[in-house]
């Protein structure tokens, strides 16, 4: 069992939870990700490490409520438990001065972004961030953002806050700009989004490296789920991934095949929520 | 009862397993094979001729004392049948219900070359399930020796391993990346077939009378290296088992509706998607289903998908869909354990034999739609011996599909050998071993079961975790240099 240590809602449906798991804190290193489980029912939902610390043994998961288990997950309080916490898993974000560099941040793509931001700028890149979201009410950290950005560019697609607009359009502007001479990309969030950035950067043959969130059970190469087609072929998320060079990933394949279980996430989640109508407000989770 | 004559012996006919009615069982996961009474293995015990020179015992790959066992049997002396079974055998309950006893001990009975052999699986089970009801037999440890082994994987190779090496007196640690212990028993093999109530049995036993501890979502390669494994721990074994999936390379498999064999059945078994939405995790099965093999995983997925249809037409009051396994072989090169086999039959499986997918079709909303096959003959023998299927030219066609699972066979997870510096691999992927002692080209690693043979058997990985726990125990007294 791992205990949940702190929690905090960055927006009302963005939860940041601190998860005592050693075993994943000694060795976990930005771009890898956890398999959650919440109790015996639970499902098994792949989420990237936002944060870790060795010494206090924690890990730091950020998710937003979208379906049964995260709403489930949003539920929870310190002292509450996870039954199952593995990992790290997958392979690490690969750091190096690479010169320029944007990265961004999409929705609760965000959380991700941030260690390997702050890791790039350590490694003594000139870091460019843009973070997006729908609107206002779904943006978090962007103090934390500015701190680790040599330059920083916040938007969101109705105008409520910074740009409006896509986080594509000031990418563009940077690629036209020559000064800069982008070295490389980072874009984590909506599988949308990311297949635009890339799209974005392709005319200018900047490398793009995407971080992909599919479905999964294991997490370790078990049960394919997770594959993705690439222009070599079918590659693992779990194995081979979860960060992979955007310009060769075929989009269409991977968003079709996240919504493969869009109906039964649906039911799920109405089941759920009707259980905890039925269970009153007193507890919403299952013990 | 009488002594017997022989003659006598031979005039009384193989005990049928008793099995949950066909029309039943496809609407539910509960077991099929619902075991002997205790009158139907006292008489099957009957058969056995107590040869001077077994050959059932050769045909069994850990060499179970089965005369033994079957006299105790005969006598009614269940104590006694555990003792002889756990000579050799610590997961009876489990044996007895998967090993291919056609190929095994049973192929090799006597009474086979003339009429039906004993059904040496049927009272292995007996006697396994005695235990489990009555625990006759707790494990016991030897005095502690301070030695600290870890076991990664909980698989058949790894548990028993463990096992062997904590009666021993030995400090065993076991290192399973999923949340549930069991490796392959749980995830893989379904619950009518193999009652996860079973496993947890063997498991816990195994915890409460040997301290035997379990760590579990613990990857070996990620949460800590072999390497890191070697600094904390005296000796490693590695029973990780072969878990990661092949994919027929033709066009179509990253369609809705493609999946492995090991996603499937990890979602039925391990997830017990059967009844979501009590339990979160969904599993999709459409109306006609395709499983591409012909060896025990295809059998197991195929019987999944028709109880899960079965469910789900009773549910929504439709009618029922259809399951196809295809294979390129025929009927008779069916690796399939039998009896898995005739019961799929019974379910109302359908067997599509010398047919080969050359392509998956999908729809306009890349969901599956069709599966392209050719018809297959059989040519001259290949190097396993069977008959090479070979393509019939021209007999293309399109079986219409929406659900295709893939049950071709499955190689070694490859993460246990990041950081593992001298752990040396085949070109298949799988762990060098010496196959008698299990010694890796590293030192202090042991390796056994299907991470060295690939995909196997259960009791073929028990025998390989047995041999290695014997040898690690030898060496851990010093009477057997590493060099």
């Amino acid at each position: 069992m791992y205990t949940i240590a702190y929690k905090e809602a960055l927006t009302d449906v963005t939860k940041l939870m601190v998860v005592r798991a050693p075993h994943v804190a000694r060795s976990a290193r930005a771009g890898q990700f956890v398999i959650v489980r919440i109790d015996e029912f639970g499902e098994r939902i792949p989420l990237t490490i936002a944060d870790y610390d060795r010494a206090a043994g924690t890990i730091t998961i950020i998710f937003q409520e979208l379906g049964k288990t995260t709403k489930q997950l949003g539920k929870l309080i310190p002292g509450d438990t996870l039954s199952s916490f593995a990992g790290p898993l997958g392979h690490p974000t690969e750091i190096d001065n690479y010169g320029v560099v944007v990265c961004i941040g999409g929705g609760v793509g965000i959380a991700p972004i941030y260690p390997i931001t702050r890791a790039l700028k350590e490694a003594g890149n000139r870091v460019i961030s843009i973070i997006g979201a729908r609107t206002k009410d779904l943006l978090f950290w962007e103090e934390k953002m500015m701190t680790v950005s040599d330059r920083f560019i916040v938007c969101t697609d109705d105008g409520s806050h910074g740009r409006a607009g896509l986080v594509t359009e000031p990418l563009k502007e940077l690629l036209e700009d020559k000064d800069n001479s982008i070295a490389k990309v980072w874009a984590i969030g909506p599988a949308g989004m990311m297949k635009f950035v890339t799209l974005t950067t392709k005319p200018y043959a900047v490398p793009t490296i995407v971080s992909l969130n599919t479905i999964m059970i294991d997490g370790t190469g078990m049960c394919g789920g997770c594959r993705v087609l690439l222009e070599e072929g079918a590659r693992f998320v779990c194995v081979d991934g979860p960060e992979f060079d955007g310009h060769k990933v075929d989009w269409d394949s991977l968003l079709s095949r996240l919504s493969f279980y869009r109906d039964e996430e649906r039911e799920a989640t109405e089941y759920y929520e009707h259980k905890c109508r039925m269970d009153g407000a007193k507890t919403m989770t299952r013990k | 009862m009488a002594e017997l004559k022989p003659a006598e012996r031979m005039k009384i006919k193989r005990h049928p397993m008793p099995n949950q009615n066909e029309q039943v069982r496809r609407g539910n996961f509960t077991e099929v094979a619902l075991g002997y009474a205790p009158e139907t293995a006292q008489e099957e015990a009957e058969r056995c001729l107590q040869c001077k020179d077994p050959k059932c015992v050769g045909g069994c790959p850990v060499g179970v004392l089965i005369p033994q066992f079957i006299k105790a049997i005969r006598e009614g002396d269940m104590v006694q049948a555990v003792e002889w079974m756990k000579v050799k055998n610590n997961l009876p309950a489990i044996c007895g219900r998967v090993c291919p006893q056609e190929s095994q001990c049973e192929g090799s009975c006597i009474l086979g070359e003339k009429g039906e052999p004993v059904a040496i699986g049927r009272l292995e089970r007996y006697v396994g399930d005695y235990e489990l009801a009555h625990r006759t037999c707790p494990l016991v440890k030897a005095p502690k020796t301070g030695t600290r082994i870890a076991v990664v994987g909980s698989g058949p190779a790894g548990l028993t391993c463990a096992v062997d090496l904590g009666r021993e007196g030995h400090d065993v640690t076991i290192f399973e990346s999923l949340h549930s212990p069991g490796g392959v028993l749980i995830y893989g093999i379904p619950e009518f077939r193999l009652p996860k109530s079973v496993v947890h049995h063997e498991v816990t036993y195994a915890v409460e009378c040997l301290g035997i501890q379990i760590k579990t979502d613990h990857i070996i390669g990620r949460t800590y290296t072999l390497d890191e494994l070697l600094v904390d721990f005296d000796v490693v074994f590695l029973g990780t088992g072969a878990g990661l999936p092949s994919f027929l390379r033709i066009p179509g498999i990253n369609l809705n509706g493609v999946m492995s064999a090991n996603e499937f059945l990890t979602r039925v078994n391990l997830m017990k998607a059967y009844q979501f939405p009590d339990y979160d995790t969904p599993v999709k099965v459409g109306r006609k289903v395709a499983v591409i093999g012909g060896g025990n995983v295809a059998m197991d997925a195929v019987r999944c998908s028709l109880r899960l249809q079965e469910l789900a037409a009773r549910k929504n009051g439709d009618e029922r869909g259809e399951v196809h396994i295809v294979y390129r072989r025929s009927k008779d090169e069916v690796p399939a354990r039998q009896e898995e086999f005739a019961h799929a039959g019974e379910e109302g499986v359908i067997f599509d034999f010398l047919t080969n997918p050359v392509e998956i079709l999908g729809d306009e909303h890349r969901q599956v739609r069709a599966l392209r096959c050719v018809r297959m003959e059989l040519g001259e023998p290949d190097d396993s011996g069977r008959r090479r299927p070979v393509e019939r030219r021209g007999s293309d066609f399109d079986m219409e599909i929406d659900t295709v699972i893939m049950a071709l066979g499955t190689n070694p997870n490859p993460i246990v050998f990041v950081d593992a510096d001298g752990l040396d691999r085949t070109t298949y992927g799988t762990a060098v071993a010496d196959l008698e002692t299990g010694r890796t080209k590293k030192r202090r690693v042991w390796a056994g079961g299907d991470v060295v043979t690939g995909a196997a058997t259960v009791i073929s990985a028990m025998g390989a975790g047995k041999r290695a726990a014997a040898d690690m125990h030898a060496f851990l007294k010093g009477e057997s240099a590493w060099d």
